[in-house]
């Protein structure tokens, strides 16, 4: 057992409301520069969509990635080192600046400085990149709130073997947001990719930065990442990317996207691990069996023999006492609420997400039956207006198991505290009915609802 | 050990170990590395800054959340949420981090190409005065020599919009403003200048500047709560007051939840929270929306009524409650209720109609019984249920004025079991009953139909009455066994006739209307009432735009308040409406409203509801061929006239506010007066009356009434509110217009208004702006003057949604040339008055004033009935039968001086907000010492007011919420009235004086006062009416109750005396448009609403790049998949908009969450970011308002009468504009700019 600490994040979708305030606050903060116009270390997807950028999620065309091997050994999706400096002058597996976007502004100062004309003045968009009019045909975040869908969402990579399931029709419409930074993953392949050996994982709290005097701007970062949270910076002609805002954390600070977060669904916390498990749990065989092969490796810090082994490896005291604070450590171990993100991708991301519940009701609304009734309320998850399986192909690789538990956990708090909220005696056997205690359910709701600015980070 | 895939991989990864100082793990799979990161120090360094200075976002956005902003060099580098508002409590969640994308975009704002930062007058415009100057050497006479030109006057009004801006001095363009005003107050009167700022809670100090000059010089303030048809009708209708809603932190403690209207994320970004949150406490969460809105992700429900039918959702609702709650098995939770604190109990007179069947009519008052005590006309009556005798309680308006009321305006009933119906008499036994005629407005062509359904009775000597319970059972279609009339038939199946559809307001009546299914409907009811019941009324309806920006809103609403009220959720945390459009709440109201309006100078102001004011001043009047015999319920209450003729009427009558006022100069009608030799008013009232003076309304064309010099501050009027935009282009400022309407034909003209031959083009002298960004407004200002922004001065910002007061801060000075409002309007006021010396001097001024709400002028129309006394039904006596009128003395060279120093009047007359009390001479002393005492002029000895701070200072000192102690001693006055306790709510806080200094530490919470209907004792979350409840306060209601019937002639008129569902208007039958769903050569023809934007707070930030950025780059409307496959639409194509009222040139955002039949386009995307010339007349496109136009109702001008009395934003017709319908097609020609 290797003991390492971790910074990661939970991210409760249930209660994201798509606003984008998390965005605007990053890229003010970090990424408002030249040669990073078209960059948001922190985007915000509306799901069913296309993403940023691009469908980045399909990999059979980015090549992102970790696979598994036959011979259960991991290799990176887009091929080797070996072929990674065959061809490093030229990446085909970069994404192009249409599938993020082509940045632009606008001639403002004609709205001032217009000269008497014959018609109101106008200011139209120019490109950032060649300074040249332009036809604004996609941003940041073109498909938002499902704009564009037939075109768009329909093309969702996450459809895929659920595409009987869906239809995109007013009557069965869902959305939800998806908002994303660096995954900081235990098995970052784009540090792995790197040619030049500038991405690192930092030794003290796992955060994955880009070494701005070595990177030399090959790119491979960028193809490596499934999620494509790694950005070139075309001015410097170096990689960038979300750095977890460690000038900030490191004097207790939550990062800039979680303190901004006006839907108060970020968690920051520490994690402890098992360096020596990793490779390990990333290599199972069944994509099904990753979200619990990640959870493995993490450790308990409330078990003394875990903080032993912690304090041997030099992790100092104070920080096992936040790593047992850690909401990030309830919300995915103790509640099994969160889900990381993509696990197939077998990159053991640390930014995870609790599912978004909702609306249950509506597929019973006809009957007059009233879903909210516990009788009905699990029979009800499972006709969501947002398809499970989809959840399943973004948080557990398709498997609707894990899903449906913490949906249905979701669910039955709610009913549980209905109960106290209207003085009525609670109702033990819901709790148990999804194996949670009475006192585990009522923490969870105080953990998820109230949610104080000290316990969410 | 797993491995990585082979040799060389491990050989490559492994030998970065040679290489760098970092670790390698021992798989090889990744590095680690310790200390030695040089590489990113740059991070480090971006992460750094000077300062960091709290302030806000100070218009236009009523989430009032507290921002750090950053500084570094001198230079504001970016903004983040402050985070350290005082808990909500330990058991609930916190108002931290508050914010949206928006604020958090503002500071590009800050150094952006489109900042204004310098003074600008249009070249044409600027030549004209210089060279007029040169010739005449005084300013005044050089702008009289332009506008009275005509030539030159049409030449630079044409020239609006369209370029040609030039730089000019701060001192030379103040002098063209100072000049302009004087110049229209010495030729036309003051009332012929306006000015236009809104929502002053956000940025109030700012708004008090402008505010404040101008109604010193007699000039009239535009309201917006009731302009931007954000003012729900129905809120004064039903609880005398303007609005009161919870803040959202009271969201957390409903039990059940509606969203109506309201897409709580995007139009509430901050506090969406508090919604998703309490969801994980039980509460049932039900979003009602056409589209599948943002929030009903969060939903437990999705309720889809088609587009403005929600009003019959809400009757169905009503109608399952009233059937199963209190006529099927009664429920003593919502009976109490009922008696004591709304109408349901009180006795309605029914008159007969002629043919067997009664009409409803007025409250049956004391007066009507022969009683004689003081107001005795004005205290509604009920039946004892346990005597059956006529009984008087106490607590309505006529308790609350005159002596005999004196500690008995309260709710107590005493011995008095009001009797809620007459169903049974008072020992058990069946009553009579009659039919009567109800109104059904729901066929196609929205015309009225009637329908006999009986109510039992009482015979009061020979006046035959029920209750309003028994009509509204009637009105809902609820039967009762034995009474006569059309009721919904049942069956074994259905015993409750809820599957009927032939009758208002069943389940299955609303699903033809709205597309909702009954049987959803049916169980959303039941479940509100029995939550409501299980909870002791936490029930909550959070009501938003999509619901209160239609013509009938007022209806849509009243349904609504039904639900709330019935079942006793209103006056309830966790209960009641939560009414969140435009909602706004200046908590320090008093200080505030003596500041902004000059009240500790000049009383009564000039107040002008400002849809009124456009209707008439933009000649939408004369478009208007929808006559006010559309909207009578076939009762010819409105026969013969127009809308118009009923707004001429109104405002004879004192109702509303009418500015300009007469057809003479008010200052030279004092004059006249004393030439004369009579008192200025006997001689308005005689002039009036032998047809010699008439009002300005009564003839708009004519050149002497016209509007002259406008100015707007915190504002883009043309970009945003203003509804037919392209008539405002042509009849207001006399530029190209796309408006293609035709005018009334003759027959469907006014009849009491003077029909001019041709519209007025072009009336206003000057449109000034002060900005700190170019608008729609600003390009077509004559002068833009550079405004200092919400990071570059001080100020003060509250809202209804917390109870939090916090400041905005200076995080660098106004750069460039830019100045706070607070010290443009200053050196406008100087200059003013400097000129004043050899122009004005000292003028007396008569200004007209409608009947007040909140006093006893309420009391002016008996019964509600009509009496014109232009017909001679009733003699002209001010404050009567007509405005007041009163007398202003105003030094006009003394203006600067009073606007910088506190006034007299406070603690000579004391100060009153609605209709209580204050003494304040103490807190003018502390004033004194607090912002240093004036010396010499005309503030000689009174507390300075020169800067911005010191009017904070000033407006948090004379508030109750505040001020400690004047809550406490407001509350003692009112005690004094009510005859119960009621200062003890604010006595925990009698010494707390909130200073500007504290709001600048951090946001700090207010203090309960009689400013406000809540309590916010002991830590509470506020929530509206909990006063009124829980002590037994009476509404500013004629009865004292939430009353949910209203008896004035016209709505009895109207059919709306009780809540009735009405359609959307119909707008093909109106005005020609094509039907919707109709596809021929302009496209589809499709529903239009405007709602509010994601990425835009009205119409700022639309422009900003981040915001932009994150959405389609430009102008956008959204439309259904199948609509836009009916005319070949797709995704980003170029389509065009047209209507009667003008074009849109946009792009097209195809989605199937749109239902079919209705495009969005989200409203004030104002019309400068990527708009191309339209096709159809080559000209710039259009903004969302080319394609509205205004249409008042009727009931929003109905005034004296106790809570349908004016006030400021209190009541007023609605600038509506959801009604309105479009063609909409692909753009075929080239797009060109």
């Amino acid at each position: 057992m290797r003991v390492m600490a971790q910074m990661a994040m939970v991210m409760n979708l249930d209660k994201c409301i798509g606003c984008h305030t998390c965005s605007v606050t990053c890229k003010q903060a970090w990424t408002n520069r030249t040669g990073m116009e078209y960059v948001w270390f922190n985007n915000v997807e509306t799901r069913p969509g296309l993403g940023y950028p691009r469908t980045y999620e399909d990999q059979d065309e980015w090549q992102g990635g970790w696979v598994r091997k036959p011979n259960g050994r991991l290799a990176l999706k887009a091929g080797g080192r070996l072929k990674k400096l065959l061809s490093i002058f030229s990446n085909p597996k970069l994404p192009s600046i249409e599938d993020y976007y082509e940045p632009w502004t606008y001639d403002y100062e004609t709205l001032l400085n217009s000269p008497a004309s014959e018609n109101f003045p106008v200011a139209r968009p120019k490109s950032l990149l060649t300074g040249k009019d332009m036809q604004v045909q996609w941003s940041a975040n073109w498909d938002d709130d499902l704009g564009g869908s037939q075109e768009h969402a329909a093309r969702d990579v996450m459809f895929k073997g659920i595409e009987d399931k869906v239809k995109l029709e007013f009557e069965e419409t869902f959305m939800f947001y998806l908002p994303r930074i660096c995954e900081h993953c235990l098995n970052p392949s784009c540090a792995a990719s790197c040619p030049s050996g500038a991405i690192y994982k930092r030794a003290e709290d796992g955060i994955v930065l880009v070494d701005q005097d070595r990177c030399r701007g090959w790119r491979m970062c960028v193809s490596g990442c499934p999620y494509k949270k790694v950005y070139f910076n075309h001015k410097t002609g170096k990689a960038e990317k979300c750095t977890f805002c460690y000038p900030r954390i490191e004097v207790g600070i939550p990062t800039v996207c979680a303190e901004t977060c006006v839907g108060r669904l970020r968690y920051i916390g520490l994690m402890l691990y098992d360096a020596d498990a990793v490779l390990e749990a990333a290599a199972v065989e069944d994509d099904h069996d990753l979200y619990e092969a990640q959870r493995s490796v993490f450790l308990d810090p409330r078990d003394p023999e875990v903080e032993q082994a912690a304090l041997a490896a030099g992790i100092q005291a104070d920080w096992i006492e936040a790593a047992k604070k850690s909401p990030v450590l309830r919300l995915i171990t103790d509640y099994k609420v969160a889900l990381p993100l993509h696990p197939e991708y077998r990159t053991m991301p640390m930014v995870w997400y609790i599912p978004p519940l909702s609306p249950v009701v509506d597929v019973v609304k006809e009957t007059g039956e009233d879903a909210e009734d516990r009788g009905n309320l699990f029979a009800a998850i499972d006709t969501l207006r947002i398809p499970v399986e989809y959840l399943a192909n973004l948080f557990t690789a398709g498997d609707v198991e894990p899903v449906n538990g913490v949906l249905k956990k979701l669910a039955a708090m709610r009913s549980y505290m209905r109960d106290i909220n209207l003085g009525r005696e609670p109702d033990a056997s819901i709790p148990a009915a999804v194996g949670m205690t009475e006192e585990e359910m009522y923490e969870m709701f105080r953990l998820l609802a109230i949610a104080k600015y000290a316990d969410r980070y | 050990m797993t491995d990585l895939e082979n040799q060389l991989q491990r050989t490559l990864i492994g030998s970065r170990r040679f290489f760098t100082k970092a670790e390698v793990s021992d798989d090889q799979r990744t590095l680690h590395k310790k200390g030695g990161r040089e590489g990113d120090v740059f991070y480090r360094e971006r992460w750094s800054h000077d300062k960091v200075v709290r302030s806000t976002h100070g218009v236009n956005c009523t989430g009032s959340c507290s921002w750090k902003v950053y500084v570094k060099d001198g230079i504001i580098t970016w903004e983040a949420q402050q985070t350290d508002y005082p808990s909500a409590g330990p058991d609930r969640p916190e108002y931290e981090p508050r914010g949206c994308p928006r604020g958090a975009a503002f500071s590009w704002y800050t150094y952006s190409p489109t900042r204004v930062r310098y003074p600008y007058v249009r070249g044409v415009l600027l030549d004209m005065f210089r060279a007029a100057k040169q010739q005449y050497g005084d300013p005044v006479v050089a702008w009289g020599s332009i506008v009275q030109d005509e030539e030159k006057a049409r030449v630079y009004k044409k020239a609006r919009g369209k370029g040609g801006l030039v730089r000019a001095t701060w001192e030379e363009v103040v002098e063209i403003v100072a000049a302009a005003h004087v110049y229209t107050v010495k030729r036309w009167g003051p009332d012929r200048i306006a000015g236009f700022s809104p929502i002053p809670a956000m940025s109030q100090v700012s708004y008090v500047s402008g505010a404040r000059f101008l109604e010193l010089i007699g000039a009239p303030m535009l309201s917006f709560y009731d302009w931007y048809a954000d003012l729900p009708n129905a809120s004064p209708q039903m609880f005398g007051d303007q609005t009161d809603v919870p803040e959202s932190g009271d969201w957390w403690d409903a039990g059940y939840l509606f969203m109506w209207g309201s897409n709580v994320p995007v139009t509430r970004t901050p506090d969406a929270h508090w919604m998703t949150e309490a969801r994980y406490r039980g509460q049932k969460v039900v979003a009602v929306a056409p589209d599948y809105a943002e929030n009903v992700k969060f939903a437990d429900e999705w309720v889809s009524p088609a587009p403005g039918t929600d009003g019959a959702l809400a009757m169905a609702m009503g109608h399952v409650v009233l059937k199963e709650f209190f006529v099927d098995s009664t429920t003593p939770f919502f009976e109490t209720y009922n008696k004591q604190y709304t109408d349901l109990p009180h006795l309605i007179c029914l008159e007969p109609d002629g043919s067997g069947a009664y009409r409803p009519g007025k409250f049956l008052v004391e007066g009507d019984l022969g009683g004689d005590s003081e107001n005795a006309m004005w205290k509604p009556a009920v039946i004892d249920a346990t005597t059956g005798e006529v009984r008087i309680p106490q607590g309505s308006i006529g308790d609350r004025f005159g002596d005999e009321g004196l500690g008995r305006w309260n709710l107590e009933l005493g011995d008095i079991d009001p009797a809620l119906s007459m169903y049974r008499d008072h020992q058990g036994g069946t009553r009579e009953s009659v039919e009567v005629e109800l109104p059904r407005f729901d066929a196609a062509d929205g015309k009225v139909i009637h329908e006999r359904r009986g109510v039992p009775i009482a015979r009061v000597g020979d006046r035959v009455v029920t209750t309003v319970l028994d009509l509204m059972l009637a009105q809902y279609g609820v039967a009762r066994d034995g009474l006569p009339g059309t009721w919904p038939r049942t069956s074994e199946s259905d015993p409750h006739g809820y599957d009927d559809p032939s009758v208002p307001a069943t389940p299955a009546w609303q699903e033809q209307h709205t597309g909702v299914p009954a049987a959803q409907v049916t169980r959303i009811a039941r479940e509100w009432a029995e939550n409501a019941i299980d909870t002791n009324g936490r029930g909550m309806i959070l009501m938003g735009a999509g619901t209160n920006h239609w013509f009938h809103s007022d209806q849509i609403y009243r349904a609504m308040l039904v639900l709330t009220t019935i079942t006793g959720c209103q006056g309830r945390n966790g209960g009641g409406w939560a009414h969140y459009v435009g909602q706004e709440k200046v908590r320090p109201l008093m200080g505030f409203q003596h500041m902004a309006f000059a009240l500790d100078w000049q009383r009564p102001p000039r107040h002008m509801n400002q849809t009124a004011y456009w209707y008439v001043n933009t000649s939408q009047y004369r478009y208007d061929t929808f006559d006010a015999d559309d909207l009578d319920a076939g009762t010819g209450v409105f026969a013969g006239k127009t809308v118009m003729d009923l707004l001429a009427q109104s405002v004879r009558l004192g109702w509303t506010p009418s500015y300009p006022t007469f057809n003479r100069s008010s200052l030279s009608l004092v004059d006249q007066a004393e030439e004369a030799g009579q008192a200025p008013a006997d001689y308005v009232v005689e002039q009036l009356k032998s047809g010699e003076l008439k009002f300005a309304v009564e003839d708009p064309e004519a050149e002497e009434n016209h509007p002259r010099v406008l100015s707007l501050w915190r504002s883009n009027l043309l970009g945003s509110s203003a509804k037919g935009n392209e008539y405002f282009l042509r009849h207001l400022l006399g530029t190209d217009s796309a408006e293609s309407a035709q005018e009334a034909p003759p027959g469907k003209r006014p009849r009491d208004v003077v029909w001019a031959d041709k519209a007025a083009e072009g009336r206003l002298d000057l449109l000034m702006t002060i900005d700190f960004r170019m608008t729609s407004s600003t390009i077509l200002s004559d002068v833009v003057l550079p405004a200092a922004t919400w990071y570059e001065k001080h100020d003060l910002n509250t809202t209804d949604m917390h109870p939090f007061i916090h400041s905005f801060n200076p995080a660098i000075a106004p750069p460039w040339q830019t100045k706070t409002d607070w010290e443009a309007w200053k050196a406008i006021a100087k200059r003013f008055s400097e000129l004043a010396v050899n122009h004005l001097g000292t003028r007396k001024d008569l200004v007209a004033k409608p009947l007040w709400h909140d006093t006893p002028e309420a009391m002016a129309t008996v019964h509600g009935e009509v009496k014109d006394w232009k017909t001679g039904e009733v003699d002209p006596v001010p404050g009567k039968t007509m405005p007041v009128l009163v007398v202003a003395e105003r030094d006009f060279t003394a203006v600067h001086e009073k606007m910088t120093s506190i006034g007299p009047l406070i603690e000579d007359l004391g100060m009153v907000t609605k209709g209580v009390p204050y003494t304040a001479g103490r807190e003018i002393d502390i004033l004194r010492q607090r912002n240093g005492v004036v010396h010499g002029g005309a503030g000689d000895g009174q507390p300075r007011l020169e800067t911005d701070i010191q009017c904070a200072e000033a407006i948090l000192h004379l508030s109750g919420t505040t001020n400690g102690h004047l809550a406490t001693l407001g509350f003692k006055n009112l005690e004094k009235r009510t005859g119960t306790e009621l200062h003890d709510l604010s006595a925990e806080h009698e010494g707390k004086q909130i200073t500007f200094a504290d709001t600048q530490v951090a946001p700090v919470p207010v203090i309960t006062s009689p400013e406000w209907s809540g309590s916010e004792s002991g830590g509470r979350r506020y929530a509206p009416f909990t006063i009124n409840v829980e002590r037994k306060k009476p509404f500013h209601t004629l009865t004292g109750r939430q009353q949910f019937y209203v008896d004035h002639d016209w709505f009895l008129g109207m059919g709306e005396a009780l809540p009735v569902y009405r359609p959307p208007l119909n707008m093909s039958a109106l005005f020609g448009e094509a039907p919707i769903g109709e596809v021929n050569e302009l496209g589809v023809s499709v529903r239009y609403l405007t709602p509010h934007n994601k990425w835009s707070i009205h119409s700022e930030y639309q422009d900003n790049l981040f915001m932009l950025s994150l959405s389609r780059g430009g102008q956008s409307v959204w439309i259904s998949d199948r609509d836009a496959a009916k005319v070949g639409i797709k995704d980003n194509d170029w389509i065009e908009m047209v209507n009667r009222n003008g074009v849109v040139a946009a792009r097209a955002i195809v989605s199937h969450r749109m239902p079919e039949g209705t495009v969005f386009m989200h409203h004030a995307q104002d019309r400068l970011i990527d708009v191309p010339l339209t096709e159809r007349d080559g000209k710039r496109g259009g903004i969302h308002n080319s394609l509205t136009r205004t249409l008042m109702k009727p009931s929003h001008i109905v005034g004296g009468y106790a809570q349908l009395a004016y006030f400021f934003n209190y009541i007023g017709p609605t600038g509506n504009n959801r009604d309105e319908v479009t063609m909409i097609r692909k753009r075929t020609a080239k797009v060109e700019y």
